[in-house]
């Protein structure tokens, strides 16, 4: 009798958790839904039935035409494309580094550095945008794409640090006292044995890192606003003024900011198979 | 190949010390395994042999040469882990060859060693698999590939058998007894089961609380233990020990009262100062026997019988309380409540002092003596 009670039990929890789960996610997904069924409407269309699907009367690419037609797209893209995988780049190998170092080398102040990298993690970077701005000002790194990859690389760091240091804890010490004993060097058991154990959680870390970086409009505005720099969400503000905004042009190239950074998660996310250690101790 | 020599090898750990001072020499082509109970040392002193730990104090000298500070590389041995510790993301060939890429060896010369290796140890056909494909049986052996390809001076195995089931156990054991001996090499095995050690070493190093206890053959230690924690490691069933008081003291001969009441007189050479003391004597269950056929006599109630098939252990409790393991013919009818009497012959038993140190045997019986074998 207990028995089924506890099924029961368990049942109805799973419906709670999943109605709290679905609910969240059409709240989160909707917006988006919003956004994309709407780039594909006319002016009128978008104003007189926001929520509608296109029809036959309002559907129109016009959006689209003019995004690709009379903006720069294509370099917006670009930039936004070549910051944030320049930036995941530098995050995961720097970030894989040191997590190696925390958590395989005792040496002095070894915790009071993961503790410092970890406050990272608690205090937002924009709280330093005026020293930041100084100091890339001071650079001479102003309206410079490397000005947000720096930025960026700052920004991403310490939680990626934190993630990996956890997962390197996980590898069994055999594995590495096993490659010493074959006489492998310190930075091949890290490129050949380490970070091929933990790549789900490089994957994981490099849409954490990822995703804030391509949707980022504030650093953007402050560090790199000049002509031919803009990113993709600074230059979609063009088409947002202050007295009209083109929303056809505006939905249109939101829509199309997705498809990259979807790409790029599906890449990643392939990555975060569970089990990759399996077979590795006993 | 090589001899490998430790001179006082110390280790601690903050203030706590591992190991205390340890001697030993290993000869060219020698099996060596170090036994103990859990904590002993043995491990730390193979990750120290091996160069994974530092040594504290003391030398290590492989073929003559002081390696205290060379890397593992360097020092030219190889380990084989109680966990494999396989590289799960790669085949066992890469597994194999993974070590000699690195000493920028060409290429035929690697896929030769790996081939070899994994012939004699049947892995050719596993060659492409990955350690999750592989049984445990299996990935041990491609471990212990991994180890051959390198051809070390040392081979180190730290429990490699401890993972595996039993029958599995067995042959594994049957099949580095071989490769020993194929492959004349110097091997050092750690572990804790004493039928592993008395299988495969030529010599033992019992180890107890970070000292060594006694070195020597797999007989020597059964017929000759030094000491009583020896004593009572090796051999299974454990031996049985009991109080008993020195009587009289004669040139070669002892007598002792055991409990109960009986005197006997035992070979052994004790000072006659030790008269009166209280000494521990020892004795195997497989040398003692059902009926009053030898000097020295025990009698008890049966509280437990385990029956083997080929033999039938009788766990008796004396009148003094002491328990006693008797190993009786597989045929036994004896019955848990029945009183026997169990008796063995004199030269079967062990007589140990206060701080556990053996007396010496005198004219000791070929049947219980190491010196021929």
């Amino acid at each position: 009798m207990s028995f089924s009670n506890i099924r029961r039990e368990d049942a109805s929890r799973a419906v709670i958790v999943h109605a709290i789960l679905l609910t969240y996610t059409l709240v989160a997904l909707y917006p988006i839904f919003l956004v994309v069924i709407n780039a594909f409407k006319t002016r009128k269309g978008i104003f007189k039935d926001p929520m509608g699907l296109p029809n036959a009367d309002t559907f129109s690419l016009e959006g689209f035409t003019k995004v690709l037609a009379k903006s720069d797209f294509e370099l917006f893209f670009y930039n936004s494309f070549s910051v944030t995988i320049i930036t995941i780049v530098i995050v995961l190998l720097l970030a894989a580094m040191a997590a190696w170092a925390l958590s395989e080398y005792k040496f002095p102040g070894n915790t009071v550095l993961a503790l410092y990298l970890a406050i990272g993690i608690m205090v937002p970077i924009r709280l330093g945008s005026v020293s930041i701005l100084n100091l890339i000002v001071d650079l001479g790194l102003i309206n410079t794409l490397t000005a947000l990859v720096m930025v960026y690389v700052a920004q991403g760091l310490p939680l990626a640090i934190f993630i990996l240091t956890e997962f390197m804890h996980q590898i069994p010490k055999d594995l590495k006292e096993a490659a010493r004993c074959d006489g492998v060097g310190e930075f091949k058991i890290f490129f050949a044995i380490i970070l091929p154990l933990i790549r789900p959680a490089v994957a994981t870390v490099a849409v954490f890192t990822m995703i804030p970086i391509w949707n980022d409009l504030w650093f953007p505005l402050i560090l790199a606003p000049g002509d031919g720099k803009q990113t993709i969400t600074l230059g979609v503000q063009q088409f947002i003024g202050q007295y009209v905004t083109d929303w056809n042009a505006v939905l249109a190239s939101l829509s199309l900011a997705i498809i990259p950074i979807l790409v790029l998660y599906l890449i990643f996310s392939r990555q975060l198979i569970r089990g990759l250690t399996s077979g590795a101790v006993k | 190949m090589a001899d490998l020599k430790l001179d006082q090898i110390r280790k601690s750990y903050g203030a706590v010390d591992v190991l205390h001072g340890i001697d030993l020499d290993v000869k060219d082509g020698e099996f060596v395994v170090f036994v103990g109970p859990s904590g002993c040392g043995k491990s730390t002193l193979l990750r120290i042999i091996a160069g994974l730990e530092e040594i504290t104090g003391g030398d290590l000298m492989i073929d003559g040469e002081v390696v205290n500070t060379k890397s593992p590389r360097d020092r030219g041995i190889a380990m084989v882990f109680q966990s494999y510790a396989l590289y799960p993301h790669m085949t066992v060939y890469k597994n194999m060859a993974f070590g000699l890429k690195l000493d920028k060896q060409d290429k035929a010369a690697i896929d030769a060693r790996v081939r070899e290796a994994a012939r004699i140890l049947q892995l050719d056909q596993l060659l492409d698999r990955r350690p999750s494909e592989l049984s445990g049986g299996q990935r041990q052996r491609v471990a212990i590939g991994r180890a051959i390809v390198r051809q070390p001076k040392v081979f180190l195995f730290d429990e490699p058998l401890s993972n595996l089931d039993a029958a599995l156990r067995v042959q594994t054991r049957i099949e580095i007894a071989k490769l020993h001996q194929d492959l004349k090499s110097t091997i050092i095995y750690v572990t804790h089961d004493q039928v592993e050690a008395m299988t495969l070493a030529d010599k033992i190093v019992v180890m107890n609380g970070g000292n060594v206890e006694q070195v020597g053959s797999p007989m020597q230690l059964y017929h000759h233990p030094e000491t009583r924690f020896v004593a009572g490691f090796i051999g299974s069933p454990a031996m049985n020990f009991t109080k008993v008081t020195i009587d009289a003291v004669e040139e070669g001969k002892v007598t002792v009262a055991i409990p109960g009441g009986i005197k006997s007189v035992l070979p052994f050479d004790v000072p006659s100062a030790a008269v009166g003391q209280q000494v521990e004597l020892g004795i195997r269950p497989e040398h003692l026997a059902l009926g009053d056929v030898g000097e020295l006599t025990v009698s008890g109630v049966v509280d437990v019988v385990e029956k083997l098939g080929d033999s039938t252990y009788l766990y008796l409790n004396l009148a003094n309380g002491d328990r006693v393991t008797v190993r009786a013919p597989g045929h036994s009818r004896v019955k848990m409540g029945d009183t026997v009497t169990a008796s063995a012959p004199a030269g079967a038993a062990h007589l140990f002092n206060g701080e556990g140190k053996a007396f010496t045997k005198v004219d000791c019986p070929a049947e219980f003596s190491a010196d021929d074998i």
